[in-house]
């Protein structure tokens, strides 16, 4: 008995040492930025010239990943040396995700990746190039001829205090109202909504055919808030909007109240489950024979609504935002003593090249941040999409991180979630003249 | 107690050996002894008392943004936790569901293992499907229990199917009881872990004893309640603490499964920090609310260890 | 047996059952959206059963999660060995070997297990890069070593407690030391106790998710759950898939359990976990 014992540790023992062994092995390959085990050639890898590429990102899976491997492809076709590490972890869309916990405690441990995806606006300037964490870009900018090729509004939204700090790969549209024909019709609603008041028309004459109007999905902050951004576009000039960010108007304003109020009023018309409802199962909603009419939301929603080969819907700018272009862009930047900064730099290159662009946006499902792109590759939204961008006003989004800091949406969408429960406006304006107060606005 | 001594084998042994206080003598094999403890007394030193630290300083300085900010501000951050609402949800969330989770893994265990334990065929069979659920992480449990509490597609709908039309609860999303919802996900997942503690126990309950009191005329009912349960204390009492300590510390299951929940229906300190921290990059806020839950938690060591050592002594 | 017998113990069969139903519930969903295709997949159906059999979820699952898989295979494998090892030889110290202050220490080491583990992230890698540990798999599976020192510890020591003292003062007489205790005495019997503490350290670091994506710094390399969580998309899951790389995820932690049954039963049996 006792001899079994024993040998039965000494098993133990082996296999605790062996792994740790095994493990011993593996660490030198497991430093941040090195080669990672799977398939790769890591000793050829270490040629002059060559190196690593790593980007963060939070295209998982899907569309999404394919886009970026298209990036990558032009990239290696140009730079075949170069081994790319696509650290790609999910959690960077919404507030406090995963995957940006990990780039701060890479950034805090003073191991920054070559590049990472980030909203292209203050979510870069407020939590990355105030701090003195980024390189500028406007080298790269008047190398690569891109103050010429973007427009100048987004140019002003990558910049603080007249400098670029990262290259937009793309660009989505906020405010876009998404209907099925089908559900207008059965209700004998015979044209979209243009206004809020043709929106609550239609509403009324869907919710005597018993279809719910929009389809909301607040389980969680974030969804209102991105419906309200575009209802405050409708109450407020440009002037007004942007003075919101910097302290010039107030959210006390009156015209602030009219919006929380119009939201308030389309609640009535939601999907019965909105409260149980979370962003990820919109789409399963949305395309359901039961599913609502009308929806208010990112065009990224074109590309969802293809791939579960749904046909029954067209597009409309959001009601009374026609004019008005909500942006919000995906883009990457130069950190400080990034560790392969040439690579880094080409890959940025790429992002903001033609070739590049027109590979991943059409496969994304979103316009390039370029305006001479190659129209050929572009399906109808997206062209129809790309006139409005070029004829349009630009305004920068809330809710992704264009317009504002990051713990501002946070204490924004939460405010917003608070009413869609709560259905009270004057406590949710409250919570937004809070929050403002936080953030300390000012010019 | 004469009765608990010897409810089990290895303590009966304890109580007849064990002096009342060892004497304490210098030698060199309690040199050794503590020169072996020593690299776990500096790796925790190192690692776990450095960061609870860091934890309790960071909460005091004014590091509110992305530019670290050492500014001594005092109580400010504490005052500011207290005084938000978000806070005050949070620790109504951890009573409901501190309640919740103990009482149904507790409850549950036991029920199901002093069903166990009644010479059942298949008891493996039964036994290994109820712990299954423990090997699943937390991740995977938020996740499969969220499409179950889907109010028109879950379990609502086998509710309708079997006639349960009129009892449709909104589960998770409620915004009031939301959290009572979570605990019968993660009292699934834990509650064949208490089975497992309670069905050792029961096994260690000599057979001589439940005869004798088969023979005073003891029913089962009685049986229970005054041999059974009171032997039990101890696995009790363990069940306590592993599940107190989950109730605090629970992150990812709520994290995949509602996230905060409408109007903090399901929001913890836990997530309410690392959003504070990681989202709106409030360092100091969010150290102030972990330093919080440290405080808390040792008040919850307390009674234990006491008890602990209460029960070495006897 | 009587009819008021046969009717007791039906009624208990038919409680077990119900019990086993609500607990297996949820793997009915997950095992049937694994072999659903995509375009069937709608969390307004999750009861139907599939068509037919698609296999497509499970290897599209698998080719995403198997470099994490071996990952974790790495990390835990090791630390759960190692940190039992650690906890078997401080609880033997703990319960056998009582200097003085021991008693102190044992309750500073308890409060490190109620340590909210996502408030410490940023110290945890600024310690790990002071020591030259942080983005490495060493260090990693030191932290978890670390971390699983009190719960470790406490479990072996409720264990040892149970074995009685005559026996090491019979060994000291024989001539043992502290390690001959530990070698000839403890170490033979413990294997009930290891079974415990194997299955909760297997459980845990096997199922961790933000330790180990924090301290590798890589998702590349990190444990598998960060596999699992990565194949949900920004706007939306490919659920056949999601699901199937969760119960490919845990299946090696049934596996172990199954394994380790028997011994599991003994070793709570024999107090380790009475407290």
């Amino acid at each position: 008995m006792k001899s079994l014992n024993r040998r039965e540790f000494m098993k133990f023992a082996a296999l605790g040492t062996s792994a740790a062994a095994l493990a011993a092995c593996a660490t030198p390959t497991a430093a941040p930025g090195a080669a990672p085990a799977a398939g790769s050639t890591a000793a050829s890898g270490a040629a002059a010239g060559g190196g690593q590429l790593e980007i963060f990102s939070w295209w998982t899976s899907g569309g999404e990943v394919e886009a970026l491997n298209a990036l990558y492809d032009i990239y290696s076709a140009q730079y075949p040396d170069v081994e790319i590490v696509n650290a790609a972890l999910t959690g960077g869309a919404g507030q406090g995700g995963n995957m940006k916990a990990l780039l701060e405690t890479r950034m805090q441990g003073g191991q920054p990746p070559d590049s990472f995806q980030v909203h292209l606006g203050r979510e870069l300037i407020d939590s990355h190039v105030v701090p003195g964490r980024m390189e500028d870009l406007s080298f790269l900018y008047e190398e690569e001829g891109l103050n010429d090729v973007f427009p100048q509004d987004l140019i002003d939204i990558a910049s603080y205090e007249g400098k670029p700090y990262s290259v937009p790969v793309n660009i989505h549209r906020s405010n876009v109202l998404w209907y099925r024909p089908s559900k207008l019709e059965a209700a004998g609603v015979a044209v979209a909504p243009t206004t809020w008041d043709e929106f609550f028309a239609a509403a009324e004459l869907l919710k005597t055919a018993g279809i719910p109007a929009l389809a909301v999905a607040e389980n969680e902050p974030n969804f209102s808030g991105h419906v309200f951004e575009n209802i405050l576009i409708t109450q407020l000039d440009q002037a007004g909007y942007l003075g919101l960010f910097d302290g010039t108007t107030s959210w006390e304003d009156e015209r602030v109240t009219r919006s929380l109020e119009i939201l308030n009023q389309a609640y009535d018309y939601a999907n019965q489950d909105y409260l149980s409802t979370s962003w990820g199962d919109i789409n399963d909603r949305f395309v359901a024979d039961d599913g609502p009419a009308m929806m208010i939301m990112g065009d990224w929603t074109h590309g969802v609504l293809l791939s579960k080969a749904f046909s029954d819907y067209r597009w409309a700018p959001a009601p009374d935002t026609a004019g008005m272009f909500m942006v919000l862009s995906d883009s990457f930047g130069l950190p400080n003593n990034a560790p392969d900064r040439d690579n880094a730099v080409n890959f940025l290159r790429v992002c903001g090249s033609r070739e590049g662009q027109d590979a991943f946006n059409p496969i994304k499902g979103s316009i390039p941040a370029r305006t001479d792109p190659d129209l050929s590759k572009y399906d109808e939204y997206l062209l129809s999409a790309m006139e409005d961008f070029k004829n349009n006003t630009l305004l920068p989004s809330i809710q992704h991180g264009a317009a504002v800091k990051q713990s501002f949406v946070l204490d924004y969408a939460i405010a917003i979630n608070n009413l869609a429960t709560n259905r009270d406006v004057a406590a949710a304006q409250a919570m937004l003249v809070q929050a403002a107060t936080d953030a300390e606005f000012s010019a | 107690m004469a009765t608990k001594s010897i409810a089990v084998p290895g303590e009966r042994a304890r109580a007849a050996s064990t002096t009342p206080k060892r004497r304490w003598r210098i030698n060199s094999d309690m040199l050794i002894a503590f020169f072996v403890l020593l690299p776990s007394i500096l790796a925790v030193a190192l690692f776990i008392y450095t960061a609870i630290g860091w934890t309790f300083y960071i909460s005091t300085v004014k590091w509110n943004s992305q530019i670290i900010d050492y500014t001594f501000v005092g109580l400010r951050n504490w005052s500011r936790m207290f005084s938000d609402n978000r806070f005050y949800a949070d620790l109504r969330n951890l009573v409901y569901y501190a309640i919740g989770f103990m009482s149904q893994c507790i409850i549950f265990g036991f029920i199901i293992a002093s069903l166990l334990d009644q010479k059942i065929r298949g008891e493996t069979l039964f036994r290994t499907i109820i712990i299954f659920p423990f090997a699943v992480s937390g991740i995977v449990t938020g996740v499969a229990w969220r499409w179950l509490m889907q109010p028109t597609t879950g379990i609502n709908l086998l509710f309708a199917k079997i006639g349960l039309e009129n009892f449709q609860p909104v589960w998770i999303s409620h915004p009031d009881y939301g959290m009572w919802a979570v605990t019968i996900a993660t009292s699934w997942q834990f509650t064949g872990y208490v089975m497992a503690l309670y069905l050792a126990g029961l096994r260690g309950i000599p057979q001589e004893l439940r005869e004798a009191a088969a023979i005073d005329g003891a029913g089962t009912y009685a049986t229970y309640r005054y041999i059974i349960i009171p032997l039990l204390m101890p696995v009790t009492f363990t069940a306590i603490v592993l599940t107190g300590m989950n109730s605090i510390r629970v992150f990812d299951v709520l994290a995949s499964m509602s996230g905060s929940g409408p109007a903090f229906a399901t929001d913890t300190l836990a997530f309410f920090m690392y959003q504070s921290t990681f989202g709106a990059y409030r360092y100091s806020l969010g150290a102030t609310i972990g330093a919080f839950m440290i405080l808390l938690s040792a008040f919850l060591i307390i009674p234990y260890l006491r008890s602990m050592r209460d029960e070495v002594e006897r | 047996m009587t009819l008021q017998r046969i009717w007791t113990r039906g009624a208990i069969y038919l409680v077990l059952i119900a019990f086993c139903a609500f607990y297996l519930m949820p793997f009915y969903v997950m095992v049937i959206t694994s072999l659903k295709p995509y375009t069937d997949v709608n969390v307004t159906r999750m009861w139907e059963l599939p068509k037919g059999i698609y296999f497509e979820g499970i290897l599209q699952a698998w080719t995403a999660v198997a470099p994490n898989f071996w990952n974790s295979i790495v990390i835990t494998v090791p630390a759960v060995v190692i940190s039992s090892l650690m906890g078997s030889v401080n609880g033997y110290i703990f319960a056998k070997w009582r200097f003085r202050g021991a008693d102190t220490l044992f309750i500073l080491f308890l409060v490190g297990m109620f340590l909210p583990y996502q408030g410490i992230l940023i110290p945890l890698v600024l310690t790990l890069q002071a020591f030259g540990l942080y983005g490495k798999v060493i260090g990693l599976i030191m932290v978890h070593c670390i971390f699983g020192i009190p719960i470790t510890a406490l479990l072996f020591r409720s264990y040892y407690t149970g074995i009685p003292n005559e026996l090491l003062d019979a060994a000291k007489i024989d001539g043992c030391g502290f390690f001959g205790i530990y070698r000839h005495i403890l170490l033979p019997i413990s294997m009930p106790a290891f079974a415990v503490v194997l299955l909760w350290q297997f459980t845990s670091i096997w199922n961790d998710y933000l330790i180990g994506l924090v301290v590798l710094g890589n998702p590349r390399l990190a444990p598998i759950n960060v596999a699992v969580v990565n194949i949900a998309g920004s706007w939306t899951v490919e659920w056949n898939v999601q699901m199937a790389a969760a119960l490919i995820a845990a299946m090696p932690t049934i596996l172990v359990y199954l394994l380790l049954g028997k011994l599991f039963m003994r070793g709570l049996l024999a107090g380790a976990l009475k407290g």
